[in-house]
């Protein structure tokens, strides 16, 4: 009674750390979970995407890149503390996203880097940018600009839908595993 | 002295010395790279220094006298680390309300060459009126950072541009510029904000 009391609790908590906004994309085996971007001040010339990649297939995929209409340039990096200090770096042979698994790009660790802004982003606006991936090719999504406030970090580490699914299948590709 | 005890005892004179210089310049590099645990309580920070304001007026070190201060170094191509740092600490200086009026904070840029003071303003001013954007002349920037034992580096991209390395750590220091601690990247907000408040206390000692 109890364990089904929780279990309950727990798939409720589960489906309301899914935020209402929240859009997900299909493209062949890949899901595209809670695309969003880290709004930005006026004349910012860098933002951050990020989302989790699913891949159901039997083969790895790889995100190659991207564009946007809103920036000029857009990368895969890799954010990392290593002691107190900050490094980043371009990936640029591809995320890899394994087969069966996935990979969050989350703050801490791998992000979507869009460079050369040409516009702010303001929280709760919808911006458009495509992914491209070595196998299954290109898709239009559509980002969520939010605010990343103090605390946020916790909400996309700790209440993100990986944490629902199968942990073994989940592969974490951030260095530092920390969290944030 | 025979001469096998002179070799040994030169020998010995030897391995000392160096050991000596190992150890000076395993000192060296740890007290310069710029991680927090190098530094001790008190370490007097900072440097005399002449760059320009977000407001794109000259400022010195007179602007740190006097205040304790909270003091990050970073810049306007970041994704992560500096606005978020930048949201936090204006949270944070929020929280404690009129407790913290007498803290300063800056946000020095180690990217001067893009932050000119027109970029300095608009990216600050978005988080906070509190915080004082610093940035001017490059090479007085790298010898700034280093006064305060900020460790920063351009790191090349792909296509000719770049990123830039650098300590994510907020220092904290009183009204005489004595090292009083860090808040890391990602630190708890609670022991944030105590932090501040003890900075806040910390005038005149």
């Amino acid at each position: 009674m109890l364990k089904t009391t929780l279990t309950a609790i727990l798939a409720a908590t589960c489906l309301m750390a899914i935020p209402a906004s929240a859009q997900d994309y299909k493209l062949g085996e890949l899901a595209i979970v809670n695309p969003h971007v880290r709004a930005t001040p006026p004349k910012a010339p860098v933002s951050a995407g990020y989302m989790t990649i699913q891949n159901t297939g039997s083969k790895p995929d790889r995100l190659t890149g991207g564009s946007a209409m809103f920036a000029g340039k857009v990368e895969i990096h890799e954010m990392k503390i290593d002691g107190d200090v900050m490094k980043m770096r371009r990936i640029s042979d591809g995320l890899e996203i394994p087969a069966g698994g996935e990979v969050a790009l989350k703050p801490g660790g791998y992000h979507m880097m869009f460079m050369k802004l040409n516009a702010q982003l303001k929280a709760g606006e919808k911006r458009k940018a495509t992914l491209q991936f070595e196998k299954a090719g290109t898709i239009d999504i559509e980002f969520n600009v939010e605010e990343l406030k103090p605390g946020s970090k916790m909400k996309h580490d700790s209440m993100d839908q990986s944490k629902a699914m199968d942990h073994s299948k989940t592969v974490d590709h951030s260095m530092n595993g920390s969290s944030n | 002295m025979s001469t096998a005890r002179t070799i040994r005892t030169v020998s010995w004179a030897a391995l000392a010395a160096l050991l000596l210089i190992v150890a000076g310049v395993l000192g060296y590099q740890h007290l310069f790279s710029g991680t927090q645990r190098s530094l001790m309580a008190n370490t007097q920070m900072g440097a005399p220094f002449k760059l320009i304001d977000h407001t794109g007026q000259p400022i010195t070190e007179r602007a740190l006298a006097g205040k304790p201060a909270a003091v990050f170094f970073g810049f306007t191509h970041c994704p992560e680390v500096c606005p978020t740092t930048l949201l936090e600490l204006s949270g944070w200086l929020n929280e404690i309300g009129d407790e913290g009026n007498n803290i300063n904070a800056f946000f020095f840029s180690v990217d001067p060459v893009r932050d000119t003071p027109e970029i300095m303003r608009s990216y600050i001013e978005n988080f906070s009126t509190r915080i004082t954007g610093v940035t001017g002349d490059p090479a007085e920037v790298a010898r700034l950072a280093k006064a305060w034992f900020v460790y920063f580096k351009k790191a090349p991209l792909d296509d000719g541009g770049y990123t830039m390395d650098h300590t994510a750590s907020i220092f904290l220091v009183d009204g005489q510029g004595h090292f009083k601690g860090t808040i890391a990247y990602g630190e708890n907000s609670d022991t944030a904000v105590a932090k501040l408040r003890r900075l806040a206390k910390s005038t005149n000692q």
